[in-house]
């Protein structure tokens, strides 16, 4: 997955999450819960949903590194090599 | 992985335990909830009596809020076990009231009603009364210090006078203290959010539809709910660290990882581990309901809820007779705004009950015994709004021995131990205390302990 598609894939997983979230306009350099009211139950549910779609593992230790946008993708992009986009599942 | 091991395993198909099978289904975990009775719901649930429908525990859901307020415990539950706001056709309270003697204060979901009713019964606290509701609001009850620390003492670090004190903890102590005349103080915060500051709400259908959504969703996700499948016993390897459960019909399902909604000393004895005596529960009820031939606001039961009183020092405490009716809770179930037309007006009323003086009766006496207190507390009642009696359609009426049958809480204390235990810790390895006994009671509270727990299990597993 290229850059586009991991930030593709973190929305769709928010939209699961918050259906009620618009994540079109999501800044990618601001952290995620100062954007949209996620708290720390729904943050564990992003980490769920990237084990559950694409079988990536984040241990507690590393939740910090998915804190915005970008910081997924620099966590994801190795994690994410040669996976596909599943978006709307 | 064989057939009879788990990641994980729940006691008790309650609010709690179907929250925590939900989340820990949703971790992938392979996970079965176990429940003796036939029905799900525990303390929540629901029976049929001569063909008619009845909730066994439901008053109200507390905590009502709207799609908008998404850090309220209500919202944040719904995201959580992927819920919509709708599914739970929640229609708001009326009007509802606490009467402590000739004392009245009426509330409802608009705070401002309340707070006008403080300021005029009490004009000299208005200032500490707003004080008060400043510091709930900037309290976080969920980081708690001291679970022992006392509630009444935090109601009169703020207020003066006491009227005003024993006026706010009628409700507090009804909706969910195991404490003998008095309410943790975190939970005191929370309850008086719950009720207060968010409000009161009644699913449409009462709680079965509610039950049937969350069994609904475990299964979606892959859990396995086993009715009529009770917990003998929770067998322990040499070291004292919980491997699985014995059940009932004297098979085992082996797992790691148990949570138990049974409460802290009943889980400990399925563990064969015993408790101190101040970890007992000494608080039960008994519970009458009433279908009326007509709705409740026309024969002059207008309020939702009725929290009442007798005296302005009522107690909470174990009763030295069978039933105190000296106070209690009346609530009407189509007082609640709703799309949903009731058949009948149903007026139901809990007063605090001795567990001691419904045990070991002959069937004869002990319904004797039940037919006479249900009639003095409708007579009690009677004198804070309208006596149901000459209106009745259908009684049914449940005792602490009903309480015991049905959730298994020893001395039928619907809030469990006094003492709750916020981390979970049932004091065995590997067993995880889910719902009352953790500390957080009402249908939301329950949902949102569960919900908790698993995610913590969750996270230190991965």
């Amino acid at each position: 997955m290229n850059r586009e598609e991991i930030i593709l894939a973190i929305q769709d997983i928010i939209k699961t999450i918050a259906p009620d979230e618009d994540v079109s306009n999501l800044k990618t350099d601001v952290r995620l819960r100062e954007q949209i009211e996620l708290d720390s139950m729904d943050f564990l549910d992003i980490v769920m949903e990237l084990r559950k779609r694409y079988g990536v593992q984040v241990p507690e230790e590393d939740y910090k590194e998915l804190a915005t946008l970008d910081g997924c993708v620099t966590y994801l992009a190795p994690r994410l090599a040669g996976k596909s986009l599943k978006v709307g599942v | 992985m064989s057939a009879d091991r788990y990641d994980a395993l729940v006691i008790g198909a309650g609010m709690s335990g179907l929250a925590a099978g939900i989340r820990l289904a949703q971790f992938g975990r392979r996970v079965a909830v176990l429940e003796r009775h036939a029905l799900w719901g525990g303390l929540n649930s629901f029976y049929k009596r001569s063909g008619r429908r009845y909730d066994s525990g439901l008053h109200a859901l507390t905590n009502f809020a709207r799609p908008a307020s998404k850090s309220a415990p209500l919202q944040r539950i719904l995201r959580q076990l992927r819920l919509r706001f709708d599914d739970l056709g929640l229609g708001e309270q009326g009007t509802s009231e606490i009467r402590l003697g000739d004392l009245s204060l009426a509330f409802s979901n608009d705070f401002a009603l309340f707070e006008e009713q403080v300021a005029r019964a009490f004009p000299a606290e208005r200032e500490r009364f707003a004080g008060l509701v400043r510091a709930i609001r900037a309290c976080d009850p969920f980081s708690v210090v001291d679970p022992s620390a006392s509630g009444r003492a935090f109601l009169h670090e703020h207020l003066r006078d006491p009227d005003l004190v024993e006026a706010l903890l009628l409700p507090l102590t009804w909706y969910g203290s195991a404490r003998e005349d008095d309410v943790d103080a975190y939970q005191a915060v929370i309850l008086f959010r719950s009720i207060f500051l968010e409000g009161l709400a009644r699913p449409r259908g009462g709680i079965k539809p509610l039950l049937d959504l969350l069994v609904r969703r475990f299964r979606e996700e892959g859990g396995e709910l086993r009715t009529n499948d009770g917990v003998a016993e929770i067998l322990c390897d040499t070291a004292g660290a919980a491997r699985g459960v014995r059940l009932d019909s004297g098979g085992e399902l082996l797992s790691d990882c148990i949570f138990s909604s049974a409460g802290y000393v009943e889980t400990r004895a399925l563990c064969g581990v015993s408790s101190g005596e101040a970890d007992l529960g000494r608080l039960s009820f008994v519970e009458t309901q009433r279908v009326l031939t007509r709705p409740s606001a026309s024969i002059g039961a207008a309020r939702t809820l009725l929290f009442f009183a007798e005296s302005r020092r009522p107690a909470w405490r174990r009763p030295a007779e069978a039933v105190d009716v000296s106070s209690g809770v009346v609530a009407c179930s189509d007082n609640y705004a709703s799309n949903e037309i009731l058949p009948h007006g149903l007026m139901r009323i809990t007063c605090l009950a001795d567990a001691s003086a419904w045990r070991g009766l002959d069937p004869a006496v002990y319904e004797r015994q039940k037919a006479q207190w249900e009639e003095r507390m409708c007579a009690s009642v009677a004198r804070f709004t309208a006596d149901p009696r000459p209106h009745t359609l259908a009684i049914d009426c449940f005792t602490p021995r009903t309480i015991v049958q049905y959730t298994g809480h020893l001395n039928g204390a619907v809030y469990g131990s006094p003492r709750k235990r916020l981390d979970g810790a049932s004091g065995v390895h590997n067993v995880h205390l889910i719902g009352t006994d953790q500390g957080f009671v009402g249908v939301v509270g329950a949902l949102m302990s569960g919900i908790s727990m698993a995610n913590r299990q969750a996270v230190v597993a991965s």
